[in-house]
């Protein structure tokens, strides 16, 4: 019989218990009141006492009450069927608790995470007498569009001799498909799932190789600028409002993986009804089946049971883990790992434990270090790769990094995609400020064209904010060039609607083609005539980028199309340079860091002056920028004009 | 059995200590005080020693004052006569008429399992054009009113109460002075709306504990209402009142604090509330419309910030008018597709204009010259903030559309609008139409 135990207190979600058999610490436990079995787990032993956290509410739970220790630590079923399932933090299926419970979570109503009944055809892949070790494959299942290995369980210690294996047939869960003997002499049958603890790691692959294959999101800016690896990690902290949560969305969609876990972690419900009402009619766009067939969500929303909040996480990575020994490519998206935090910080609290900054408990860095690094890239005895790769959302205190889960995340991640209010207050989509964020991977492209695009955008920014102050009549034309390409690079690359069916994702190919040819754009030195003109063209390219961005990149016209704008974009430098042959075209770079020194130089005097000085042909005469907005506005309803006319225009 | 206790150990705060057995985590005590009884609930159970919240407050109380185990937790009156009447923190009538004990609802209930949630699909109107049409309220939404002390909030809510298309209106009142109480009360009976609300309303004068309770209350109620079918709209003011009393709570059980003395769960604790603003399949709603002060106008305070994460937008109410800039309807995109084919892209062109005018104010402010251009938007502006944006304005969607209109036709060209030719051909005012 289970050992029992008695509890002695209640705080909150803590139950404080007596017991008297030995118990472990993250053992599951069952805490029984009026025929209800509230599950728990062993968060803390001192003398004969152990804290539990039960993950449900303790409400009418009395000291006295009878406490069962099942022994087992916290695990979840692995096995074929989880793919396209909804999950609750502790792998309950949600629909089911729904036909079983109605429209709310009833307490102490737990369903199993795989279900028993269901048939799979499965297909041996080994005879009697072949050895195996644990997470050696013993055959397959077809789930969805992938064959599922069935493999040894990850628990079997050492190696094993296969006595019996069924013959190619439909089975269940609960039917054994092969038993094998260990070297012990002892026999155990196998089946097609089998439990794994969720905090702890698996880890049976061959050897841990660098994250180098980039992960492609389809959001510009991350695949060019801040590029994700497959089995790398990056974390996407930002004020309310900036679009996490969207961009996340997107991700989950258009990424290119074979398996998305979607691990919704104390947010809003109504986020995760989007998703769960979405994916079964919206086309996975690889495959063109339905999305949910390659997405396993892990929920428990913020107003769910708060201990099984931090739970939530490590079921929704050791499925991702599962999937990953088979050699697939696995994105495990955890919004929000501050809600994960807070819970640990909740429990600590309650635990009575010395608090760390912000009352955080002393070991969160260290805890959120160890759930980054269950992702990685690995090689399977088998000799194919695996993936998992983590992104996981940051909702910082008062929108400041400072706090210290973003400091600790940042310290464990590979990626740092930085969300800023500022940019989604200024509606500018995706709101991943180019400035600040980073990416230490690998991506599409090479790392120092990226670092030159870094420093052109910086280049600009603070010409803007020197503009700010001085207005456009202090600006050089140089600069008010580099201005107005940098809006532009952001204007049709950075920024992208998330609601359009062809700009909410962008293939490989086309980022790669569209990067080189603004890239050109941005580091040829233009020196226009007059800001009124360069706003103009620059407005026209504008639209005419931007229509491109909406063409399907299979259409006929879309390469076209840009070699169309590239030409535009030629003619307009040579004849600047034929008008004004003072005018060079040449790498901006080197000029760059001359005038990155003069700024810096300046700074401390009067700003205005110095831009003056040192640009000696910059026109005080200009109009102002009064009608910019109105030029903006208008241009967007009027129909193109004709190529020819604009030809005649650069080669007066 | 029901267990009775004749000695209270410790008090501190609303807090006392008493010695029982055989009582259970979140349930009520009665504590009697010669000629006087009290609330209470169990917070804190540890072997033989009960910490139990007094919801009358602790003043008074004597340590041979006698405590009665209720072996029930908290329920919410819940009955068909429940319209027109008002209760106070703990449930007990505020308004001299009846108890409604015969039927309760338990507070605090679970929460809705997200597979059984709908879409929200339905707009909810206002007559608010800062509302309707430019961040649209959204059954099953729950938005907060972001704005400080003296800003002209209650009248907001109670206008919201007037003239919202809701069938059922749950207020709970925390923190409120007596006489916002009395207006509040008095302007929903005045206007006959008192049949369709029932109000769960703490003042700043009763044991803050009840202020902890009030919004359960009135969520528990709503729920019900919204299970039956009906369309719920619940008003919460203030939400800072009712994180202030958290955290004076959680000090006194000694919790460690984390930001700014609030506890670390408050942003559980405030979801735990706003998540229940829900759609069912097959029945009712809850829409969640909440105040929050912000102290300091200080948007990085811990209770806005929390609430920023949580709720799905905010407005805010700054300068005796809901800002375009700032204010945000989440789900508006869910509902403003299908009320008129103007809707969003005007929206959207106002706002744009909108912008182009603070931005000609600060370029006068910075003493540039102003072009023409700037001239039209200063006028636009202008009317804009007298037509629409006042508080005292009062029109439905569709006047507050064709008076954008009108207001568009007023300062600009058609052209210089930015809105698509087709629109503008069926939606441009004619001359006839006169000036807005």
């Amino acid at each position: 019989m289970a050992p029992h135990g008695a509890i002695t207190g209640v705080n909150g979600s803590l139950i404080t218990v007596a017991f008297a058999a030995p118990v472990r610490r993250y053992e599951v436990a069952y805490a029984l009141r009026d025929g209800l079995r509230l599950k728990a787990e062993v968060v803390r032993i001192r003398g004969d006492r152990a804290d539990l956290q039960v993950f449900e509410s303790t409400a009418g739970l009395r000291p006295g009450d009878p406490v069962e220790f099942t022994g087992e630590l916290l695990s979840v079923e692995l096995g074929p069927g989880l793919l396209g399932r909804i999950y609750d933090g502790l792998q309950n299926p949600l629909h089911e608790l729904a036909e079983a419970g109605g429209v709310f979570l009833a307490r102490g109503a737990y369903r199993p995470g795989l279900d028993p009944d269901q048939s799979w055809p499965f297909t041996p892949a080994l005879r009697p007498g072949a050895v195996v070790e644990a997470g050696d494959t013993l055959g397959q299942v077809p789930e969805g569009r992938f064959a599922h290995a069935i493999m040894a369980p990850f628990d079997l210690a050492g190696r094993h001799r296969v006595c019996e294996i069924v013959a190619p047939g439909t089975y269940t869960l609960a039917d054994t498909v092969a038993v094998v003997e260990g070297e012990d002499g002892v026999r155990r049958p196998l089946r097609l799932g089998f439990r794994w603890p969720i905090k702890r790691a698996i880890r049976l692959w061959r050897e841990r190789l660098p994250p180098v294959e980039p992960l492609i999101t389809g959001v510009r800016i991350l695949d060019s600028l801040f590029p994700v690896a497959l089995g790398g990690t990056f974390c996407m902290p930002g004020p309310f409002g900036s679009g996490k949560t969207v961009l996340q969305q997107l991700t989950s969609r258009h990424a290119l993986v074979d398996i998305v876990i979607i691990a919704a972690c104390g947010e809003r419900a109504g986020e995760v009804v989007e998703t769960l009402r979405d994916f079964p009619h919206r086309p996975d766009p690889q495959t063109g089946r339905a999305l949910i067939e390659r997405t396993i969500i892990v929920c428990n929303t913020s107003s769910m049971p708060i201990a099984a909040r931090e739970a939530s996480v490590y079921t929704a990575v050791t499925l991702g883990e599962y999937y990953r020994q088979m050699g697939l490519q696995v994105l495990l998206l955890a919004d929000s790992t501050s809600r994960w935090a807070q819970a640990l910080r909740e429990r600590s609290g309650r635990l009575e434990e010395i608090p760390g900054e912000e009352a955080f408990p002393a070991y969160l860095e260290s805890t959120i270090a160890e759930f980054y690094e269950r992702a990685g890239r690995v090689r399977l005895r088998n000799g194919s790769i695996g993936t998992v790769t983590i992104g996981g959302t940051v909702s910082p205190a008062g929108g400041s990094f400072e706090e210290p889960v973003t400091q600790a995340t940042l310290k464990a991640v590979g990626a740092f995609h930085a969300l800023s209010r500022e940019r989604s207050d200024a509606r500018r989509f995706p709101a991943i400020d180019p400035l600040e964020s980073w990416s230490r991977y690998r991506g599409i492209i090479l790392p120092e064209r990226r670092e030159r695009v870094r420093r052109l955008l910086a280049r600009a920014h603070e010409i803007a904010e020197l503009m700010k102050v001085v207005g456009e009549e202090g600006t050089s034309l140089a600069d008010f060039a580099l201005h107005l390409k940098a809006e532009f690079f952001d204007a049709v690359f950075l920024q992208q609607n998330a609601y359009h069916p062809v700009d909410a994702a962008t293939p490989r190919a086309r980022s790669e083609a569209a990067f080189g040819l603004l890239q050109e754009i941005l580091e040829t030195e233009l020196v226009p005539g007059s800001r009124e003109e360069a706003r103009d063209f620059f407005v026209d390219l504008r639209r005419r980028v931007l229509d491109w961005n909406l063409l399907p990149w299979s259409a006929p016209a879309c390469v076209a199309g840009l070699a169309e704008i590239r030409a535009r974009w030629r003619s307009r430098v040579e004849a600047a340079a034929r008008t004004a042959p003072a005018l060079r075209r040449a790498l901006v770079e080197t000029d760059l860091d001359s005038s990155c020194r003069r700024a810096r130089r300046m700074r401390p005097e009067a700003p205005e002056d110095a831009v003056h000085a040192d640009h000696a042909d910059a026109t005080a005469g200009e109009e102002r920028a009064g009608e910019a907005p109105a030029a903006d506005e208008t241009l967007e309803e009027e129909p193109p004009k004709p190529t020819d006319e604009y030809d005649a225009l650069d080669d007066r | 059995m029901r267990w009775t206790t004749d000695s209270i150990r410790r008090i501190a705060g609303n807090v006392i200590e008493v010695q029982a057995r055989g009582v259970g985590y979140g349930e009520l005590a009665l504590v009697s005080s010669p000629g006087a009884a009290a609330l209470a609930q169990i917070i804190r159970l540890d072997g033989d020693a009960v910490f139990l919240q007094v919801l009358g407050g602790t003043a008074g109380l004597s340590s041979g004052d006698s405590v009665r185990f209720l072996e029930r937790a908290l329920e919410a009156p819940f009955t068909p006569h429940l319209l027109g009447r008002v209760f106070d923190g703990k449930g007990e009538p505020r308004d001299g008429g009846p108890r409604l004990l015969e039927a309760t609802v338990p507070v605090g209930g679970p929460p809705v399992n997200p597979v059984r949630r709908l879409k929200p699909s339905r707009m909810i109107r206002t007559a608010i054009p800062m509302i309707d049409l430019f961040n649209s309220l959204v059954e099953s939404q729950k938005i907060s009113i972001f704005t400080v002390a003296g800003e002209p909030y209650l009248e907001l809510l109670a206008r919201i109460a007037l003239q919202a298309d809701a069938e059922v209106i749950v207020l709970g009142g925390m923190g409120l002075r007596y006489d916002d109480y009395l207006f509040l009360r008095d302007t929903l009976e005045s206007a006959g709306a008192a049949a369709r609300t029932v109000a769960f309303v703490h003042t700043a004068a009763d044991p803050v504990v009840e202020c902890i309770a009030a919004p359960d209350l009135a969520l528990a109620v709503a729920e019900r209402f919204a299970l039956a079918g009906r369309r719920v709209l619940v008003l919460l003011t203030d939400m800072t009142s009712f994180c202030d009393a958290l955290k004076e709570v959680a000090i006194v059980m000694e919790q460690v604090p984390s930001n700014r003395g609030y506890p670390g769960d408050l942003y559980s604790q405030l979801a735990a509330r706003y998540e229940k603003a829900v759609a069912f399949e097959g029945a009712g709603s809850v829409t969640l419309l909440s105040v929050t002060t912000l102290p300091g106008n200080d948007i990085t305070h811990p209770v806005p910030d929390n609430t920023g994460y949580i709720t799905e937008g905010q407005y805010y109410l700054q300068n005796g008018r809901i800002e375009p800039f700032g204010s945000l309807s989440r789900l508006k995109q869910h509902v403003n597709a299908a009320t008129r084919a103007d809707h969003r892209t005007l929206m959207d062109a106002m706002i744009r204009l909108y912008a182009g005018y603070q931005e000609t104010l600060e370029k006068r402010a910075m003493g540039f010259a102003l072009s023409p251009w700037d001239g039209k938007l200063m006028r636009y502006g202008t009317l804009f903030e007298a037509r629409l944006m006042d508080l005292g304005v009062a029109m439905t969607l569709e006047t507050a559309l064709d008076l954008g209109w009108r207001i568009l036709a007023d300062c600009f060209a058609p052209a210089e609008t930015g809105i698509g030719s087709e629109l503008l051909a069926d939606f441009w005012p004619r001359e006839e139409a006169g000036r807005a």
